[in-house]
């Protein structure tokens, strides 16, 4: 059935035929509508979960993982101040191998108070163990949701689905509800390997000395290495049953580039129209769009831009006193490889500033008559 | 008997015997928290009606109900006074640790 929804409803209608079983949220713009509609999903009976409401974020993350620790299917989202205060629990979240799968609607932190676009708030958690796939349509957000939920719970891992504000979790378009007993058929319920029995009782979390802490997190760290494989597995399973095929990575016009843009969420599919425009100029342009951030996909990235003698990184974000994020993730991805393009990187759309053709125009121009590689080029700032 | 030192300390000498996360690691056996508390709670029996409310508010699991009645193990009991505070029969008293 096809249905035109906003992106944030994307993410309540894939936890709906994720069947979640618990949801605990709490209120935040841009994200409010994802749980407002999955709060009358459980009331009216569509769905058959327990709806928990909380008074922070905090706690929001705490309950979804003592829910998952019970052996639920647990879903919940954010925003960025919110994705702030839940930090903590995030690493809770994957120290503790509970798959939970969580939207997050990319805003800009305050201050100065912004509820527009920006992804400081997912990056700032880049380094909490979660699974990130950022996403660039309405459709590609339901899809990722039910991907995700069969992903995390395969390596007990959790997954963040990250969309741009407004000029997704607003946006409405067509989007394919697939039939819940093809999801039913595709994610089986969750079944963890360990979980809170009174039967066999047990102590989760306790205290780790030095004689085992480091075993945990390199397990967690060859889990996590595991992911781009399982995630290419699962989408060619999902490609099977539904059609739609969703990697690590979206290549565009990349073949025989002089320049590939590289890009995340919905700015990959205005980078797609101005490489068609730059195309028609005679210009070769292509784009690659980052749709897995963690674990990083090296293996794609690389084999991707070793073939290309320039390379543009778009970054929605900044690392103060370094660069942009991606920017410093795709260096460190091509460093020591035999071919070397020449890596620009680029900041713009800070604070829901619109990225658009005319943006990928000025970068083009740049990286292309540019022989020294600056470090960060401002897009838009009035100077 | 000392538990103490009956209690042994669970080593793994491989990651791969262990469990994914930190779960049953044992490290209670010999790390008695007990040792933290500068007050005790004591329990007037005489009082006590049964009613289990300091074994249920215990956030220690440090109560156990053994013949019906609750006994606070002190091995683990860091003091907080959460049961005093909650029983209704207020049979339970913080008292001040002297070593």
């Amino acid at each position: 059935m096809k249905k035109v929804i906003m992106g944030n409803h994307a993410l309540s209608y894939g936890a709906m035929l994720s069947r979640a079983q618990v949801i605990a949220a709490y209120p935040i713009t841009p994200q409010t509508q994802v749980v407002e509609l999955l709060s009358e999903m459980c009331a009216d009976g569509t769905l058959n979960a327990k709806f928990i409401k909380v008074e922070s974020e905090h706690s929001a993350m705490a309950a979804c993982l003592g829910a998952a620790l019970a052996g639920a299917r647990t879903f919940t989202a954010t925003s960025a101040q919110g994705l702030a205060l839940m930090h903590e629990l995030l690493h809770w979240a994957s120290g503790g191998r509970m798959p939970v799968v969580m939207g997050n609607i990319n805003r800009a932190m305050a201050p100065g108070w912004s509820i527009w676009a920006d992804q400081n708030d997912s990056l700032s958690e880049r380094d909490t163990g979660w699974i990130q796939f950022y996403c660039a349509s309405n459709q590609e957000v339901l899809d990722t949701v039910i991907q995700a939920f069969k992903v995390s719970e395969k390596l007990m891992i959790p997954s963040m689905i990250i969309l741009d504000a407004f000029a997704l979790s607003h946006t409405y378009e067509v989007v394919e509800i697939p039939e819940q007993e093809k999801v039913d058929a595709f994610l089986p319920p969750f079944n963890p390997p360990f979980r809170l029995n009174p039967d066999d009782p047990r102590a989760f979390g306790g205290l780790t000395s030095p004689d085992h802490y480091m075993e945990l997190r390199y397990k967690l760290q060859k889990d996590m290495e595991k992911a781009p494989a399982v995630v290419e597995e699962t989408g060619r399973e999902y490609e099977k049953m539904f059609g739609r095929y969703l990697g690590q990575v979206e290549e565009y016009r990349c073949e025989g580039a002089e320049i590939i843009f590289v890009t995340s969420g919905t700015a990959g599919y205005t980078a797609r129209v101005a490489v068609d425009e730059l195309r028609e100029k005679g210009i070769k342009a292509g784009n690659l769009r980052i749709k897995l951030f963690r674990p990083f996909p090296f293996e794609k990235v690389r084999s991707i831009l070793s073939r290309v003698p320039r390379v543009a990184v778009l970054d929605r974000n900044i690392s103060y006193g370094h660069h942009g994020i991606f920017y410093q993730e795709v260096k460190s991805a091509m460093y020591g490889q035999t071919s070397q393009p020449k890596i620009f990187g680029f900041i713009a759309g800070l604070g829901g500033r619109d990225i658009t053709r005319e943006t990928f125009r000025e970068i083009a121009d740049y990286a292309l008559h540019q022989d020294k590689v600056e470090e960060i080029v401002w897009i838009g700032v009035k100077k | 008997m000392n538990r103490k030192k009956e209690a042994k300390k669970i080593i793994f000498n491989s990651e791969k015997e262990m469990p994914m996360v930190a779960m049953s690691i044992g490290s209670m056996l010999y790390n008695r928290t007990g040792a933290w508390r500068n007050i005790k709670p004591v329990i007037d029996l005489s009082r006590c009606i049964k009613c289990g409310i300091c074994w249920k508010f215990c956030p220690d699991t440090s109560i156990d109900i053994v013949d019906e009645w609750p006994q606070i193990n002190y091995d683990y009991c860091k003091g907080c006074g959460i049961c005093a505070e909650e029983c209704p029969q207020k049979c339970i008293v913080m008292v001040e640790e002297e070593k």
